[in-house]
């Protein structure tokens, strides 16, 4: 395992390596010069030139991109323009917020998404699966700034079950922390139970029409123990691979509800990075999230071997 | 004769397919007795597996049915018998070995959970006695270094093992009827003939009735004491073992028969019945076999030939074969 933790890490490494230069890319590729636009509209040349040289700005390209990843080597993300701070201590401030946003949204999808998606493997071709899947498709489909919207005005303004938006850190209170973060997880997770569900379905499908199955019943196991067991087991490599691309998009979907739903997460903080012009801002937290990505395939992978035990690496 | 342990009645087995319900089983009925076995011999689509599954329901869900008949055993009919009674049945009265080892166990599932999970669900073992009756079991379909095999996933084992594996579950709880559904086609030749060794040891041992499907006469021949001869979902020659190989009656026997290689006189050109099985949907009227039979004459291809008595236990589904004795 330890071995297989090793090699993973040697193969991500390349990885990090040209996420870090894509982010850096993201500095030069952008249409306009970025010292005018940070200097702003109506800075002399002087202040251009200014800003310039203290972003490095002046200095040929590889040198710029030499610096830029002998910095990153040293845990030096740069500082956001905006906050004047550094992106590591603002990304820090909101982590939780975004962390919360997306742990309770797949706590909300993991269970609903595998349960409805073995429900309708299970029903295959009937109503139930009919029903399952049009439900699904609908998830999926559906923007979620859009039903996020209407769920504010039905949840929040007529019913006034869930506030519209602010959030309250667990541990001031852990009860308004849960119900500031239903609503907005909730329809975070409505995208994703489509997804996984689907998923689970064409993985259980596939699994509940293997012999093996027929075998657990020839022994007298119950039809819950046959699915659940027999089944889900061997349906369980698709899913975990499902959620890796789950946890991957909670990420990505928090930058929408975050803004729908004003919490102050990192989406919401890469939003005004981005409307601000930070680009040291944009830049860091793109990095930060190449990362985690890495991270969570890696996680992917050791969870594949215990799952199943044929899957060996070496 | 005492009661049978199960009796085939008139065992009808219909499956959903675009054209409607297609009939893959048509009026089946034989009895197995306690300790017995019963060959089953048919080529590939004679409705053999279908007939075996319908001893414990293992049909796919929702397409299938059983439009007539009875599987009658232990005074109820498994065709009508609740889930929950079926499922107390199956593995610890009627347990089933598959044809294909490869597929038929639980690829993540160690063998010892596979094993035990028959013992704990149906005798109640906990957790560490399961396991020590796991490895017995290993020991018994002469597994080697059992107690180290028993943690081995499935992939780790040949195709022999494994299926010596699907025994040790079919037997874990020394069932009255095993059902081996072409335990043996799978496998390589040499294993073919261990596992049948085996099986024949075990049946001894353990004293339970065993029915054995095969499209292979040879295995038959050496395993069952009565053999049934399926063809297009009939039974079309039901006879104890000498009987059938002495003196087979439907000309399908015999041309099964005559489609076996010889150890003796040389390269001959192996016979092949002529024609391929008929599809269950297949409008054939009169004796289903007639249209390849070399003996059939205007009846045959007029009226649907009964399974009748010629002799003893000998039952032959066949017109002009009857007819001198006009069924006892």
């Amino acid at each position: 395992m330890l071995r297989l933790i090793t090699i993973k890490l040697l193969q991500a490494a390349p990885v990090i390596l040209v996420v870090s230069i894509l982010a850096f890319l993201l500095m030069s590729l952008l249409p306009g010069d970025p010292a005018v636009v940070i200097a702003g509209d109506q800075a002399s040349p002087e202040a251009i030139a200014a800003v310039r040289h203290s972003l490095g700005l002046d200095r040929p390209f590889l040198e710029r991109l030499g610096i830029w990843l002998l910095r990153l080597a040293q845990g030096e993300f740069g500082s956001s323009l905006m906050l004047n701070q550094s992106v590591l201590s603002a990304m820090g401030e909101r982590l939780p917020v975004t962390l919360s946003l997306a742990g309770l949204s797949l706590a909300i999808t993991l269970p609903v998404g595998i349960l409805i998606g073995s429900i309708a493997a299970y029903y295959r071709q009937t109503w139930v699966d009919s029903l399952v899947m049009t439900v699904a498709l609908v998830g999926v489909s559906i923007p979620g700034f859009w039903i996020a919207i209407l769920a504010v005005i039905l949840f929040s303004v007529v019913l006034g079950w869930f506030p519209s938006s602010g959030y309250v850190p667990f541990a001031q209170d852990p009860v308004l922390w849960l119900r500031s973060l239903v609503l907005p997880a909730s329809m975070l997770s409505l995208f994703q139970i489509g997804f996984l569900a689907r998923m689970t379905r064409s993985a259980m499908l596939d699994v509940l029409s293997q012999d093996f199955i027929r075998t657990a019943r020839s022994k007298g196991l119950s039809e819950w123990v046959t699915v659940g067991k027999h089944g889900f087991r061997n349906a369980l490599v698709l899913v975990i691979t499902a959620m890796g691309i789950l946890v991957s998009t909670a990420l990505g979907g928090s930058v929408v509800i975050e803004q729908v739903f004003a919490l102050p997460g990192v989406g919401r903080l890469v939003v005004q990075g981005i409307m601000a012009r930070d680009y040291p801002l944009v830049q860091g937290v793109m990095l930060i999230y190449g990362f985690a990505f890495v991270a969570i395939n890696l996680a992917v992978d050791v969870l594949y071997t215990l799952a199943d035990p044929r899957v060996r690496y070496d | 004769m005492a009661a049978p342990l199960v009796s085939l009645d008139d065992v009808t087995v219909q499956f959903r397919t675009d054209r409607g319900w297609t009939t893959a089983v048509d009026g089946i009925s034989f009895d197995i007795a306690e300790r017995d076995c019963v060959g089953v011999v048919g080529e590939s689509g004679s409705g053999k597996s279908v007939t075996a599954l319908s001893l414990l329901r293992l049909h796919a869900r929702g397409t299938s049915r059983f439009p007539r008949g009875q599987v009658r055993f232990g005074g109820q009919d498994l065709l009508t018998a609740p889930e929950r009674d079926l499922r107390r049945i199956r593995g610890r009265d009627i347990a089933m070995v598959f044809q294909d080892p490869m597929s038929s166990l639980n690829p993540v599932l160690t063998v010892c959970d596979q094993i035990s999970e028959t013992l704990r669900l149906h005798q109640g073992l906990d957790r560490a006695t399961a396991r020590r009756r796991a490895i017995e079991l290993l020991d018994l379909v002469r597994i080697p270094d059992a107690a180290r095999r028993v943690d081995d996933y499935p992939h780790r084992l040949s195709g022999g093992m494994r299926q010596r594996v699907m025994i040790a579950i079919a037997i874990a709880c020394r069932p009255r009827l095993l059902i081996a559904d072409e335990p043996t086609t799978a496998l390589d030749v040499t294993i073919q003939a261990q596992i049948l060794e085996l099986l024949r040891e075990l049946r001894t041992e353990l004293g339970m009735a065993v029915m054995l499907i095969s499209h292979d006469l040879g295995v038959i021949a050496e395993f069952a004491d009565r053999v049934i001869v399926m063809y297009a979902g009939r039974v079309v020659e039901d006879a104890p073992v000498d009987a059938l190989f002495r003196s087979p009656r439907h000309p399908y026997t015999e041309g099964l028969m005559a489609s076996m290689p010889a150890l003796e006189g040389g390269i001959t050109r192996l016979y092949a019945i002529p024609g391929r099985i008929p599809d269950p949907d297949e409008a054939i009227a009169g004796c289903r076999f007639g249209p390849r039979c070399r003996h059939a004459e205007a009846i045959c291809r007029v009226a649907v030939p009964e399974l009748l008595a010629i002799e003893g236990r000998h039952r032959v589904r066949c017109a002009p074969r009857t007819r001198a004795t006009g069924g006892l």
